[in-house]
């Protein structure tokens, strides 16, 4: 019998840390692999449809393609820790400064998203649990599996025929700023807080338009799990022994409610969200390129589309990066909440 | 103090409504404990839900008075009720470790009700809480506070609930099965405090139980439910030594006690002559310095530590202990569905334990070490009838098909009382009753010579378990078979056993025939186990 | 969402096939919206079948005279920008999106389903492999690896599916070996060993079936999930090619045109791709009341 000790969080902290190594290893696995399975010779693809067998030799060895598989992947892991992801064909920059010059654009539009979503669905899966079986449950349900089988590409064109087309509401869907406004200096990337920093509420609001409807439209899709997770995690929290227990000690539907129950609902929600970050990058990836947003998505397209393989890998490998720190920064939340990941590890 | 008149409550299903509580009435005096006794579904839970309006979705009190202190309960706001809850009438439930907040502080759990009660301010509340600690005997309650419930035992949790049900100082506490899922030394602690706490704070109590022992060891009064309505009311004394309602005459009788045989556990005019069985003293099963050891996070775990003894043919040989002693893994590993660390089993002379346990299913012994498990809900397969359960060790260790199978399995049914037409319906479909017979069936299916029972009556309402010991009784002299029956409860091992092992941490701390143990106990430990197990008294 | 199945479904199936009947008309009867689903379903299923042999028009014949018409009583779903008739396009392009996704999730079941069950029965070093590797796939944001896997096999229906399979693959294995795990102590299971069958025996015929009906609602949850992967993977120009019909390519399509008002090519493609969608999840939900109504999430 030993209790939670102030030390014990930080150990299960360090070994949470630990876990995301291998996993990180496996992800640069995974990577290396996608980038020699390329149909056909990566070196005549590198070379050009114009190489002559002596150059398609000579960028063979450049990019170490003679080698074994193995030394390869060495060679390959070697850049990836000098920051090295290669150089894209269609821009001609190195693709790692190509991928951070467009992360911010894309992590300002997931995250208004994920914060949208989240003050919307986790109220109304509590709403839902509150009353089973009433109006807004059934509500609750049917916009959620709506919400899930709606495919974002398709709710972005939607909501641009109807708030840009027909009632001309909203800006032309294209990218983060209309052009009659200018990029507010860099600082963060960030326009909403490059803008505030400036004090120019004039872009700042000019931004908030642009990201608006792409904004919605990921959430809408983010929504339903939320909703739904919180829905199943409240309807089990509240039917507990220990919410029995409080409800004998005379404690307020109020305490019940948030003090006890969401508690301990939270859990799984946050467990979600692990499974959200996921989808919602993917389906970022589509909401880009309907609304032409600058982000590292549309330049993964945009490279698909002109077989720009490196900037495709480059891409997944930083997404998939991206994914292990926000599953990170989720597991720190858990076990903010939880205290008995602490003593597990203990 | 409280009186309930004419209570009825219903629940909403989809089946339509049922009356769980019908035309209930009874008083509680000042400084009284009252003791609501009965079988599963008898109604006296939700008794006690409903007097604190407490029931889960779909209830409803539908008729009745409750009237506690001049006040009809039925008709106070939800406001003045949540002051009576938690303040005036208090509440313990089964299941401590389940009934706290498992990730807020017992510490401030208690602070909670201190302050909704405005019982203690902001500054004095930790100052309070930690007395309620002391109230119920916690050692160093200041560290205890700042613990959360997993780090508590389960006797621990009891009483940080009894803290939380105590802490506004109540009028009446209801103590709904308080014990349920506790060791039985646990047990005796944990009513002792309670009973200690009700006689200082002059408490009125109501203490729900389907243990009539613990009824008559602890309550001034008791109540009889069956069905959602009270079938008798009396002094412990008089309502045990003279049951008038036929089923308080059979409760009593089914509850295994110090004077009766097997078969005074059925109603008179079940009672047929028991049968004996003879005990040989050529060796069965001999256990030979058997170990147990698992890896744990902090050093290895030592589940079962160099036990040794002997099971003769045709003997009974009881293995009793608390949960964590090591009974059920060492019958595991007799019954060979798990490898011992050391040691040998050593069955007619051939040691056993020298084949895996993953190859054991094809060794020519085994369909004669077979077992009956603990729940037997969880021992049938949801997706097979009572026939695929029962052909399966006929199909695969005898290799019976057709006609021959079909029989064999009739006449099995038949053995352990089970009605033939039973045999097509599923798990969900049978009662509790007749799960252990489908489990009991399936297991003597081969006539083994063996036979591993672990707790199989522990599920099973008091009316049950008598017929299904019974049962035991006659299918051990049909069919000539050794018993190792696994349990925690020396009433029950006694009136079955020949011979009695005690298991404490894993090691055996005594062991002897039956009768001369249980008459006179060696080990401290036997004689704690002996002096907790709550007994009726006839005297 | 999709790998919290495994511990929202953990106390299923106590079901019997006798009892499943009216239990399914009874859940039919009381829940018109399931009702409704079952009947989408059937429709889905038709038009894939006999859409092609019904369907007005031939779905890949140009016709630059009547292109862009707003939908009329000759062309339902009107015409696109080289004069098809979007209604048949889209009934068509079912039998390809359906046949996708159904591939994908048939091999996602299969394979993630012997692993999980594997892992989840010997425990282990197995186990411990098995679990680094599927945190590994799902360490990608799965669309995102779906779209690297495509890219890098080459740019091909076969790819999408494989591609579609692998992301899958976790979800299976997570829950069928989450299934086994609660059940491998289970007393059912220690009696079938005791009766004498072998670990494999017990494995596939003791505790699988018991997983089977979680597994159900995971795979048609998981068919409308693999629909949306393959649309969008198309939508953003991988897999299949222009001018096969496919949802997912008729909207990327009809996109170009939502700006200047020609809003029929885009949506009803994409309202036919929502309603496959909506029918599976529906599908799933009614499932999931169907094997226990007490955890209707």
């Amino acid at each position: 019998m030993s209790m939670v000790k102030p030390g014990s969080r930080a150990r299960a902290i360090a070994a949470r840390m630990g876990q995301t190594l291998p996993v990180l290893a496996g992800v640069v696995v995974i990577s290396f692999l996608l980038t020699r399975a390329l149909p056909g010779d990566p070196a005549a693809y590198f070379a050009g449809a114009a190489a002559d067998e002596a150059s398609i030799e000579e960028i063979r060895i450049a990019l170490g393609l003679d080698k074994p598989l193995l030394q390869q992947f060495f060679l390959y892991v070697g850049d990836l820790f000098a920051g090295d992801l290669g150089n894209s064909l269609s821009t001609g920059q190195p693709v790692a400064q190509d991928l951070a010059r467009r992360l911010p654009a894309s992590l300002e539009l997931t995250l208004i998203a994920l914060l949208i979503s989240c003050c919307t669905a986790i109220p109304l899966g509590i709403l839902a649990a509150r009353n089973p079986g009433s109006v807004i449950d059934h509500l609750c349900r049917v916009l959620v599996t709506a919400g899930v089988s709606l495919p974002t590409f398709f709710t972005g064109i939607l909501l641009i025929y109807i708030f840009y087309y027909l009632l001309g509401l909203a800006p032309s869907p294209l990218g983060r700023l209309d052009f009659i406004y200018l990029a507010p200096d860099h600082v963060t990337g960030f326009y909403l807080i490059d803008a505030a920093i400036m004090q120019d509420w004039y872009t700042w609001w000019g931004a908030v338009k642009q990201l608006i409807l792409p904004a919605t439209t990921l959430a809408l899709f983010t929504l339903a799990p939320i909703a739904r997770m919180t829905r199943a995690a409240m309807l089990t929290a509240l039917s507990s022994d220990f919410i029995r227990t409080a409800r004998a000690a005379g404690l307020t539907p109020r305490k019940v409610l948030y003090g006890y129950a969401f508690r301990n609902a939270l859990l799984p929600v946050i467990t979600t969200l692990g499974m959200v970050f996921s989808f919602t990058l993917g389906a970022n990836v589509l909401v880009e390129k309907v609304f032409a947003w600058p982000g590292i998505g549309s330049y993964a397209v945009e490279a698909l589309v002109v077989s720009d393989y490196a900037a495709v890998q480059g891409f997944v490998l930083a997404m998939a990066v991206l994914f292990v720190v926000l599953n990170f920064v989720i597991d720190l939340v858990y076990t903010a909440i939880d205290p008995r990941i602490a003593f597990e590890q203990s | 103090m409280l009186t309930i008149d004419d209570l009825a409550v219903s629940f909403q299903t989809r089946r339509g409504k049922v009356n769980a509580v019908r035309q209930l009435s009874l008083t509680l005096a000042k400084g009284e404990t009252l003791g609501i006794v009965g079988e599963s579904g008898s109604g006296k839970s939700v008794t006690s839900y409903a007097l604190m309006r407490i029931l889960d979705a779909g209830g409803q009190i539908t008729q009745g008075k409750l009237i506690y202190s001049g006040m009809d309960l039925r008709h106070v706001s939800e406001n003045d009720m949540r002051n009576i809850r938690g303040r005036e009438i208090s509440m313990i439930f089964q299941n401590p470790r389940a009934a706290l907040n498992p990730i807020r502080k017992v510490g401030h759990q208690i602070e909670d009700v201190l302050r909704q009660h405005l019982q203690a301010s902001r500054q004095n509340a930790k100052q309070k809480a930690i007395e309620a600690l002391q109230a119920v005997k916690i050692q160093n309650a200041e560290e205890r506070y700042h613990a959360y419930p997993f780090e508590l035992s389960g006797g621990m949790c009891q009483r940080v609930i009894i803290a939380i049900a105590i802490a506004c100082n109540p009028q009446i506490l209801i103590a709904d099965e308080p014990t349920t899922g506790l060791d039985i030394t646990t047990q005796k602690v944990v009513m002792e405090l309670i009973r200690d706490l009700i006689i200082e704070r002059s408490m009125s109590a109501i203490l729900i139980t389907h243990d009539l022992g613990l009824a008559s060891q602890y309550c001034d009064r008791i109540l009889v439910m069956k069905d959602g309505e009270v079938v008798e009311e009396g002094r412990p004394q008089t309502l045990f030594t003279q049951p008038q309602h036929p089923y308080t005459q059979k409760l009593v009788m089914a509850t295994p006690h110090a004077e009766t045989d097997i078969r005074g556990l059925l109603p008179p005019e079940q009672r047929s002559r028991q049968p004996v069985h003879t005990v040989s003293d050529k060796p069965l099963l001999e256990i030979v310095h058997l170990s147990k050891t698992y890896a744990g996070k902090s050093g290895p775990v030592h589940a079962v530590k160099d036990v040794s003894w002997c099971i003769r043919e045709g003997q009974s040989v009881g293995l009793v202990g608390e949960s964590g002693c090591g009974k059920s893994t060492t019958a595991e590993m007799l019954v060979r569905l798990l490898d011992p660390s050391e040691g040998k089993i050593l069955y007619r002379g051939d040691d056993i334990a020298a084949v895996p346990a993953r190859h054991f299913a094809e060794h020519p012994h085994r369909r004669q070490i077979q077992m009956v498990f603990q729940d037997a809900t969880d021992s049938l397969n949801p997706r097979h009838t009572a026939r695929d359960a029962l052909a399966e060790p006929l199909r695969q260790l005898a290799g019976l098909r057709g006609r021959t199978l079909q029989e064999r399995m009739e006449k099995l049914a038949a053995m352990v009382g089970l009605p033939v037409n039973l045999l097509d319906r599923f798990p969900h479909q049978l009662s509790g009753g007749q799960k252990a017979r489908v489990g009991i069936a399936r297991a003597i299916a081969l006539e083994p010579d063996l036979l591993i029972l672990d707790e199989p009556t522990a599920a099973l309402d008091v009316s049950i378990q008598a017929v299904v010991l019974n049962l035991l009784v006659d299918l051990r002299a049909a069919l000539g078979m050794s018993y190792l029956f696994v349990s925690h409860d020396l009433q029950v091992i006694k009136l079955l056993c020949d011979y009695v092992v005690v298991m404490k941490d894993g090691a055996v701390v005594e062991a002897g025939p039956t009768r001369s143990l249980m008459a006179n106990p060696q080990h401290a430990y036997t004689r704690t186990l002996l002096a907790a197990a709550p007994v009726l008294d006839y005297a | 969402m999709m790998h919290q199945l495994a511990e929202n479904t953990t106390a299923q199936g106590r079901r019997s096939t006798s009892n499943s009947l009216s239990h399914l008309w009874y859940v039919l009867r009381t829940n018109p919206i399931t009702l409704l689903a079952f009947v989408l379903f059937a429709l889905i299923i038709l038009s894939a079948v006999f859409g092609p042999a019904l369907v007005p028009y031939d779905p890949l014949q140009t016709n630059a005279a009547i292109a862009l018409q707003a939908p009329s009583s000759e062309h339902w779903f009107g015409t696109d920008s080289v004069g098809r008739d979007v209604f048949s396009r889209v009934i068509v392009a079912t039998r390809l999106d359906l046949a996708i996704s159904i591939a994908a999730v048939a091999l996602s079941f299969v394979i993630g389903s012997t692993l999980g069950g594997i892992a989840g029965y010997w425990g282990g070093w197995l186990d411990s492999v098995l679990n680094r590797l599927m945190d590994t796939i799902m360490a990608f944001p799965l669309f995102v690896l779906a779209m690297g896997i495509v890219a890098a096999l080459g740019n091909t229906i076969e790819n999408i599916i494989y591609a579609t399979a692998i992301i899958n693959i976790p979800f299976y294995a997570r829950l069928v070996r989450a299934e086994v795990n609660i059940r491998r102590e289970a007393g059912f299971v220690r009696a079938a060993k005791l009766a004498g069958n072998s670990d494999i025996r017990v494995l596939v015929m003791h505790i699988f079936p018991n997983a089977l009906p979680p597994m159900m609602v995971q795979v048609s949850l998981n068919l409308g999930w693999a629909i949306l992967n393959a649309a969008g993977l198309s939508f953003i120009g991988l897999g299949v090619r222009p001018p096969t019909p496919e949802w997912g390519i008729m909207v990327a399509e009809g996109a170009n045109f939502i700006v200047s008002g020609e809003w029929w090519l885009a949506v009803f493609p994409g309202l036919w791709l929502m309603i496959a969608v909506f029918t599976f999840n529906l599908l799933g939900d009614g499932l999931r009341d169907l094997v226990d109504p007490r955890k209707r999430t």
